[in-house]
């Protein structure tokens, strides 16, 4: 199985460190072809509008919309902004999951913060199922599942900060930067079609 | 529970966001939005490029709040500015604006010529520069949660960000062959705090994100640097000093995406117009370095 990581820019590396750390082999994806012959994509933090552009620069948006509708694609934070239909402001979007999202919800980098979150989905990683604790920076938030989106996980308010649609998954924070590799364990296992 | 902000984590999270990205410096909202589009994946908000800085002369300070604050409103990427080496309260307003990133710089002109800020008590997070392993981790220590190499700013000559980059790099990979009894040995000569020798040894690389910055002018420069190791890059006078600054930008950030790929980087430093004029390094006298400036 091999997992590619989009490496336009943003925390990339910390995703491909993860998933090495679990066995799997991964994949630094530039360009078209580097999409070819992976189980599954992640799309990392980072500034979205820089990542939008340079996807639609060198030719990634559609043969990432037809990937996204054949594998499991997950979206980080900047990566599940690129990953929804509506980020209510012009940037080159994804579209493939039917949810809202808004941009630094949250405020400027002083509001970002960790907090720990109830995820009920991991428990098929882990039966004891922990909270996750989660790590926001000018974090985005889930304002609207819609179609055949669920909500994954909110905050205690009841704002929603991940989602899941099929194959598709969206978190409104980074995993990668944590020790705790459930969420990567969890999507390992979507891309192997359990 | 709870919501804890302000963490170190939180802090170095933001700049491992910012990796793989140009960092640019803009001095007008005009500017900014400029570099917005070409793919900035933050601005650095100041009232003079640091070409300009050296032209001038003076002193140079923390930029207008209200200049900063209009690039604020102007852009959604991060928004970063800079203060005087030490000048704590130049950062404690850079603090009550709600600025994303503080750079406390030796750019402008130091207020303190012994102690750096403790970035610690603040909230917000700093980038600091540095020349040496010895001077990131003393930052690290004083709370940085990103670091850069100085280079020599406003020149448009990469050689000092290279020998920056070099030996902090280069130390690095030395450290890493050293056995656990020589690194207090090393801390000292360094003189850097024995605790993060250790954790960089462990690690292989600085506890925390490392750009390069000072000199950079053209794509190739930016992907030089990546090659070298570094994260990411900022580039000062070498964008809004050039005859295109819209394709410039846009040319230094695909360069540093792509920065092993010869082809794309021969593709964008195509027709770029003219480069930053700039100033040789070893035409600059000694004492009017910038460099130099950080203890």
């Amino acid at each position: 199985m091999i997992i590619g990581v989009l490496a336009l820019q943003g925390d990339f590396a910390e995703h491909l460190a993860m998933l090495s750390r679990l066995g799997v082999q991964g994949r630094e994806v530039r360009l078209p072809e580097d999409l070819d012959g992976l189980d599954g994509l992640i799309i990392p933090g980072g500034e979205s509008t820089t990542i939008g552009k340079l996807a639609v620069d060198y030719g990634l948006i559609e043969p990432l919309r037809k990937f996204g509708n054949q594998k499991p694609v997950w979206g980080t934070c900047a990566g599940a902004i690129f990953l929804s239909k509506d980020a209510r402001r012009e940037q080159p979007l994804l579209g493939l999951m039917d949810i809202t999202v808004e941009r630094n919800a949250f405020g400027r980098q002083v509001k970002s913060f960790e907090a720990d979150l109830e995820v009920p989905a991991l428990k098929d990683i882990d039966k004891k199922n922990p909270p996750v604790h989660a790590v926001f920076i000018r974090a985005p938030l889930i304002e609207k599942v819609s179609g055949k989106a669920e909500a994954l996980s909110s905050l205690p308010d009841g704002r929603i900060v991940a989602a899941q649609q099929g194959n598709l998954l969206a978190t409104a924070f980074h995993p990668e930067l944590t020790s705790d590799d459930r969420f990567h364990r969890y999507f390992i296992k979507m891309a192997e079609g359990k | 529970m709870g919501q804890q902000i302000a963490t170190f984590a939180v802090k170095k999270g933001l700049a491992q966001m910012l990796k793989g990205g140009v960092i640019m410096d803009v001095v007008t909202a005009e500017h900014a939005k400029i570099a917005e589009d070409a793919g900035a994946a933050a601005v650095m908000a100041l009232e003079r490029v640091p070409a300009d800085i050296r032209a001038y002369g003076g002193v140079a300070r923390m930029s207008d709040p209200a200049l900063i604050e209009e690039i604020m409103e102007t852009v959604t990427i991060p928004v970063m500015a800079k203060v005087r080496i030490g000048h704590f309260v130049e950062a404690q307003i850079l603090e009550a604006l709600g600025v994303d990133y503080v750079d406390e710089s030796e750019v402008l002109t130091p207020a303190d010529d012994e102690h750096h800020i403790n970035k610690h008590d603040f909230k917000i997070p700093f980038v600091c520069g540095c020349r040496n392993l010895g001077e990131a981790l003393r930052r690290i220590g004083e709370g940085a949660a990103m670091i850069r190499t100085k280079g020599e700013a406003g020149t448009g000559d990469v050689v000092e960000a290279v020998r920056h980059a070099r030996s902090v790099l280069g130390d690095i990979r030395r450290l890493q062959n050293m056995l656990d009894e020589e690194l207090m040995a090393f801390a000292k000569e360094l003189g850097a705090p024995y605790e993060l020798v250790k954790e960089t040894k462990e690690l292989g690389r600085l506890p925390v994100v490392n750009f390069a910055a000072g000199g950079i002018a053209t794509p190739a420069d930016a992907a030089l640097m990546m090659q070298l190791g570094v994260d990411g890059v900022f580039v000062g006078s070498g964008i809004f000093k050039s005859g295109n600054p819209a394709k410039r930008a846009e040319a230094i950030v695909k360069a540093t995406t792509h920065f092993s790929n010869p082809k794309i980087l021969a593709e964008v430093s195509r027709n770029l117009g003219e480069p930053m004029i700039g100033r040789q390094v070893t035409d600059i006298p000694k004492e009017d370095l910038i460099a130099q400036r950080g203890w």
